[in-house]
């Protein structure tokens, strides 16, 4: 590929620092207005995940139903960003999202490990978006990086992209196993020069998932491959969100790393299976006055 | 050009801190174990810096009173303080440092309330290392003998202190533990513009049962404090303040015998290499100059940046100060609080009109301010040059000087050329480069890759015009013993 060396410079990380600056976002105290306002945001910017190997129809069924509508009427809240599934269950979640405008995403590219040869990852790609998938996230070969073999990884994001046609294309890097703030700043770097739409922290299958301070380092990737290029990078971070005080924590980094062109479903997602849950049982405490047990909400 | 927009969406609410504490209306002084009027009845205010509004009213010492506070000191020294066993002695610190955290949201909330630091800094920073600094030298008090072997090591007596108003409570805890730990007792000047903490912590005193006399606190102004250093009956000064106030402490004290320490201004430089990690860099920058609104001795206020970096720095600076939030000190997601008083705005405000006159650029945050009280602007100058006022002046405020360097010989040479030497940063990636740095900057406190940490086991203190001796540590006993 010609692409390759990278166009854009690969700052260095310091970890020490970045952690203290991730820590100080989370003192901002978020409350009243601004709490139901960063609720309800985090849920318009939720891909509702569901990613087991006992996934079945029905649970796609009331996933996709849960994500149009996650509280009832009086709650004003938004529906999710997406629905985001194996690609056996794309085309169930489609035909049960039709006319709704939420689209489908779908891991691909042999999520989660991806330890498979390149074509079969290309062609479980174009299946899901045959199938009417929207969105791709795919993961790369950790393997692969950790090796050095960054032109391969390169080539493999683009090819991905090819793929991916229309859809958009959400890159995976399970940062839980390139373990380095250096590694993730130049993995970000890559993945957007090879043509990310988004780029994702995690699959949630490796712990730790999606950290405050690994997301920052990819957010201000983002950033500055904006400031340089103008090109508007999404970023999601997934796995290990339970909590609506991380939502907010995330939303408070994103507002004051890259502004508030990022505070939008096309820029920032979450990738998240049971943090709704918690979300729900706030913004019912801020409408309702008082916190009510979890068994009133649905689980979608 | 495109650019990140900071507006309001998703707007924090106001989160500010509740306040179940209320200043007194009035304040009196601590003199042997007591608080007391003071003898010509006269007291002056003191203002919420936020609001510009006096909201209590602290006792003026007289003479007179100084005089009864040292003569309180003293008889604790040699009657109490000085007799006991030094583990007894540790017992009350340590009950002081537990005290400190017990009440620890009260005195945050009373320090923002009357010096107007963000209550993030105050409750975060100022008084966990009150109590820290407490527990430390609690508990050298009955390990003198490790800490100076072979010199068996005796108190000096009493000890006059005078301290600044930019950190009211924490810098009352450099000077207090250390010397009650190794066996003197004082007398304690608090600074005109923040009484209002020392006080209480003279309350802590009480309730610690704390023998009365060993520490005394007389509040006033400038004439309070000329008045205690010149004392016959005190044998030690330590002050922390402005280098010329220190300068004349230092010819008062001499040759009179008394042990001194001077901890004063600085010009500290912050220099930024090119392989620095660039984004915390930017972060140490700033909470190198904007942490409780610059006044703070240690403040990087000089930023060298390497000339190839120098640009693209400028514009990170310049994105970064938007997001900083000026305004209510007791809001908790406020980052930079109220100027600590009238005349110390004045001064900033004066200076930042020299840097404009002598033609360097203000790049200054779009942030807006609160109608009433003391307000600064975080800002920073770019063609700034060494013999600017800016460049060489402690401004004491939110205001940084950006410098470049080509070589790290430039780097060295820039970074010395003040009268200053309290502290400076280095940033790189690169470990023997910090190394190689370091040792060639005349500084006390050198950080790599952070900026302004404190701990009380670190000694803290300056060079050339920025003082003498060292608080913190080990060190930090050292002017408080006769070895």
């Amino acid at each position: 590929m010609a692409t390759f060396p990278l166009q854009q410079p690969v700052p260095l990380v310091d970890q020490v620092g970045v952690e203290e600056r991730a820590a100080k976002f989370t003192k901002r105290s978020i409350k009243n207005e601004a709490k139901a306002v960063g609720l309800k945001m985090a849920v318009s910017m939720m891909d509702l995940t569901t990613l087991e190997g006992a996934d079945s129809k029905g649970k796609v069924t009331h996933l996709c139903r849960k994500a149009l509508l996650p509280m009832a009427d009086r709650y004003d809240c938004p529906p999710c960003a997406a629905v985001c599934v194996y690609p056996n269950l794309v085309a169930h979640a489609v035909s049960e999202l039709k006319g709704t405008g939420i689209p489908v995403a779908s891991v691909a590219t042999g999520f989660p490990s991806g330890q498979y040869p390149l074509d079969l990852r290309i062609a479980d790609v174009r299946d899901a978006v045959s199938f009417g998938a929207e969105e791709i996230d795919m993961v790369i070969s950790r393997g692969r990086f950790l090796e050095g073999e960054l032109n391969e990884v390169f080539d493999e994001i683009a090819a991905t992209k090819e793929a991916c046609g229309k859809a958009h294309l959400k890159v995976i890097f399970e940062t839980g196993e390139l373990q380095t703030y250096d590694n993730v700043r130049l993995i970000s770097q890559i993945a957007i020069e090879a043509g990310a739409d988004f780029i994702k922290t995690s699959t949630g299958k490796v712990s730790p998932a999606a950290t405050l301070p690994v997301t920052l380092v990819m957010v201000e990737t983002a950033r500055d491959h904006f400031l340089a290029t103008g090109k508007k990078i999404g970023v999601k971070p997934a796995g290990g969100l339970r909590t609506a005080k991380q939502a907010l924590q995330f939303l408070v980094m994103v507002k004051e790393t890259v502004g508030e062109d990022w505070l939008t479903p096309e820029l920032f997602r979450f990738g998240a299976s049971s943090l709704l849950s918690d979300v729900e049982l706030q913004l019912a405490k801020l409408v309702d006055g008082n916190y009510q047990s979890a068994k009133y909400f649905s689980k979608g | 050009m495109s650019d990140l927009k900071f507006g309001s969406a998703f707007e924090y609410a106001p989160a500010p801190e509740s306040t179940p504490v209320k200043l007194k209306k009035q304040y009196e002084l601590f003199i042997d174990g007591e608080f007391r009027a003071p003898s010509g009845g006269r007291y002056f205010g003191s203002v919420n810096p936020a609001t510009g509004k006096r909201h209590a009213r602290i006792a003026k010492a007289e003479p007179a009173d100084v005089d009864a506070a040292i003569q309180s000191a003293r008889n604790a020294y040699s009657k109490v303080w000085s007799k006991m066993a030094s583990s007894e002695r540790g017992k009350y610190l340590f009950r002081i440092a537990r005290i400190i955290q017990e009440k620890a949201r009260e005195l945050a909330i009373l320090e923002s309330m009357d010096g107007g630091k963000p209550i993030k800094e105050s409750r975060d920073v100022d008084v966990p290392l009150v109590a820290a600094h407490f527990f430390y030298y609690a508990g050298w008090a009955d390990k003198l003998d490790y800490a100076f072997p072979g010199r068996s090591p005796k108190p000096v007596g009493v000890a006059g202190q005078v301290i600044p108003w930019n950190f009211p409570l924490l810098m009352a805890a450099w000077k207090i533990a250390p010397a009650l730990a190794c066996g003197n007792t004082v007398v304690l000047k608090p600074a005109e513009t923040t009484s209002v903490t020392v006080m209480h912590l003279a309350e802590i005193f009480q309730e610690a049962g704390l023998p009365d006399g060993v520490v005394n606190i007389v509040t006033g102004a400038g004439d309070t404090g000329e008045y205690l250093v010149g004392h016959d009956g005190i044998d030690k000064v330590a002050f922390t303040g402005s280098t010329s106030v220190g300068k004349k402490i230092a010819e008062t004290v001499a040759g009179t015998g008394k042990k001194l320490t001077l901890e004063l201004g600085g010009k500290a430089a912050n220099i930024v290499f090119d392989d620095a990690p660039i984004e915390q860099a930017v972060e140490g920058v700033i909470n190198g100059i904007y942490f409780n609104q610059g006044h703070v001795c240690c403040a990087g206020s000089r930023l060298l940046v390497q000339e190839s970096i120098h640009d693209d720095f400028v514009a990170r600076l310049e994105r970064r100060i938007e997001t900083l939030r000026v305004g209510d000190p007791l809001d908790k997601n406020t980052d930079i609080g109220a100027i600590n008083s009238k005349e110390q705005l004045g001064r900033i405000t004066s200076l930042i009109g020299s840097g404009i006159d002598e033609g360097a650029t203000l790049h200054e945050s779009s942030c807006p301010l609160p109608d009433s009280g003391y307000w600064c602007r975080p800002s920073f100058f770019t063609n700034v040059s060494p013999s600017h006022r800016i460049a060489r002046e402690e401004i004491f405020g939110p205001v940084l000087s950006v410098l470049t360097f080509r070589t790290p010989a430039e780097a060295v040479s820039r970074a010395n050329d003040t009268c200053y030497g309290l502290s400076a940063g280095i940033w790189t990636d690169k470990g023997s480069k910090i190394f190689q740095i370091a040792d060639q900057i005349q500084a006390g406190v050198i950080w790599a890759n952070t900026f302004n940490k404190f701990d009380p086991t670190s000694p803290f203190g300056g060079y050339l015009e920025s003082g003498f001796g060292r608080e913190g540590g080990m060190h930090g006993l050292m002017p408080y013993v006769q070895i």
